[in-house]
């Protein structure tokens, strides 16, 4: 494990060599809004909140799946990065229906907090308000695919965590939506063990427990890393 | 400088952000001391004056009334504020707006919604027109300001006043904006 030393936001910083930007980051204390990473689980680049400016590189980089390299000089938060960070979050609004007030992750939510961190005030593209369904055919859980920004926390953590891979994607571009099993209602789902790892991995409202009002969906993702570690580790800590 | 000449209204919302408005409690003794208050729901004034310098505007464009009301107050004011989810992303206001156009929306209410004698309601003229899609304010006309929240609480929409007082224009003001 060689030791590599790199620049963030002109700091020297050192990881190790098979580190990424994002993780070198927080470990110095610098922090990158992500939305689609997710401690214990692999990454896949899809939210692109993470995007960084790398000197000599001529487009952005995602920090959450770029290794850091030797002499690396990584800006983390430029005017650019800011503007085109407030466009994806504004966009994911767009999308899908979010309704804050009435919803079950208000104030408990990761997109709810990047608008917020973001200062964003109002959203400048026209909402497409599609006709999205919520699947509450499970006995325990819910689905609701206004609230889905597609990060697929919930299809790594199943299928990386659990081993059930209930969870997974279909369709493209904006008619893309998680689905269970062969696409078929939650509930008839044979995979699903009901463990509830995708419930607390999700970052907005869109996997809730049923019965859960206005607000009350809060998560403890801490859970996650718990099993990670110790099954990695041998470790009982998170 | 002189009086501000101060506006409140109402479209496609559930009076909440006026509710958080009234929670200003004894400030609201002081503004009116500072302020000419010139149109509001709590006044008993018919027509929206003309030269206001700033009005809150809260609730989203649903009917052609709203859609009336708005452009009236655009032209006539100086700085428009969009108050509150309703004004600033459509909110609960346009969760219909999924269900499909005004017809469409009437039917499923009032036809297939029923449980007996379905109809949709055809008499005119007694209530303004649905819009197809249920707008946000700056859908429709040029905003100065967003205050977003259901409701703003009362400290955000008083830093806001107290900002367009003092001749400034307004800026982000008691913590971030945040939606909900
Ligand atoms: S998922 Fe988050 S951003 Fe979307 S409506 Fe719910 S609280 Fe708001
Ligand atoms: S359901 Fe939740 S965890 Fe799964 S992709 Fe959508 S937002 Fe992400
Ligand atoms: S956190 Fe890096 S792309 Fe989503």
């Amino acid at each position: 494990m060689a030791a590599k030393t790199l620049t963030i936001d002109g700091r020297l910083v050192s990881a190790q060599s098979e580190q990424t930007v994002l993780d070198a980051a927080r470990e110095a204390g610098i922090s990158i809004p992500t939305l689609c990473h997710l401690e214990g689980v692999s990454e896949v680049g899809a939210c692109r909140m993470c995007l960084v400016e790398i000197t000599g590189c001529p487009k952005l980089e995602p920090a959450c799946v770029t290794r850091v390299v030797e002499g690396m000089d990584v800006r983390t938060g430029s005017d650019r990065l800011h503007e085109y960070r407030r466009m994806i979050v504004e966009l994911l609004f767009a999308e899908r229906n979010h309704v804050c007030a009435v919803c079950v992750a208000n104030n408990h939510c990761e997109l709810q907090d990047l608008a917020a961190d973001l200062g964003i005030d109002h959203v400048r593209y026209d909402y497409l308000f599609p006709l999205l369904p919520v699947d509450i055919s499970h006995e325990r859980f819910g689905i609701d695919h206004n609230r889905c920004v597609l990060c697929t926390r919930c299809v790594r953590v199943c299928d990386e965590i659990e081993g059930a891979h209930t969870w997974d994607v279909a369709g493209r571009g904006g008619n893309a939506r998680v689905i269970t099993d062969l696409n078929q209602p939650w509930g008839t789902a044979q995979s699903c063990t009901s463990c509830g790892k995708c419930v607390q991995a999700c970052p907005t409202g869109a996997i809730f427990r049923q019965g859960s009002t206005v607000g009350e969906m809060e998560r403890d993702r801490s859970q996650l890393e718990f099993i990670v570690t110790a099954r990695k580790k041998k470790q009982w800590i998170v | 400088m002189d009086r501000l000449s101060f506006a409140t209204v109402w479209l496609g919302g559930c009076s909440g952000c006026h509710m958080s408005f009234l929670d200003l409690d004894e400030w609201l003794i002081e503004l009116a001391d500072r302020v000419d208050f010139v149109y509001s729901p709590f006044l008993d004034v018919k027509v929206y004056p003309e030269n206001v310098d700033v009005v809150l505007v809260e609730g989203a464009i649903a009917n052609t009334e709203h859609l009336e009301m708005i452009r009236r107050v655009r032209r006539n004011t100086r700085l428009l504020v969009s108050f509150g989810d309703c004004a600033v992303t459509g909110n609960v206001t346009a969760l219909r707006n999924a269900l499909g156009g005004a017809e469409a929306l009437l039917r499923q209410v009032y036809q297939d919604g029923a449980d007996v004698q379905g109809q949709v309601p055809s008499e005119t003229g007694l209530l303004p027109v649905l819009l197809d899609q249920v707008l946000p304010l700056h859908a429709v006309v040029k905003v100065d300001f967003y205050l977003p929240g259901c409701p703003p609480s009362p400290d955000k929409i008083r830093a806001v006043i107290e900002q367009v007082q003092t001749g400034g224009p307004p800026q982000p003001a008691g913590g971030e904006p945040k939606f909900g």
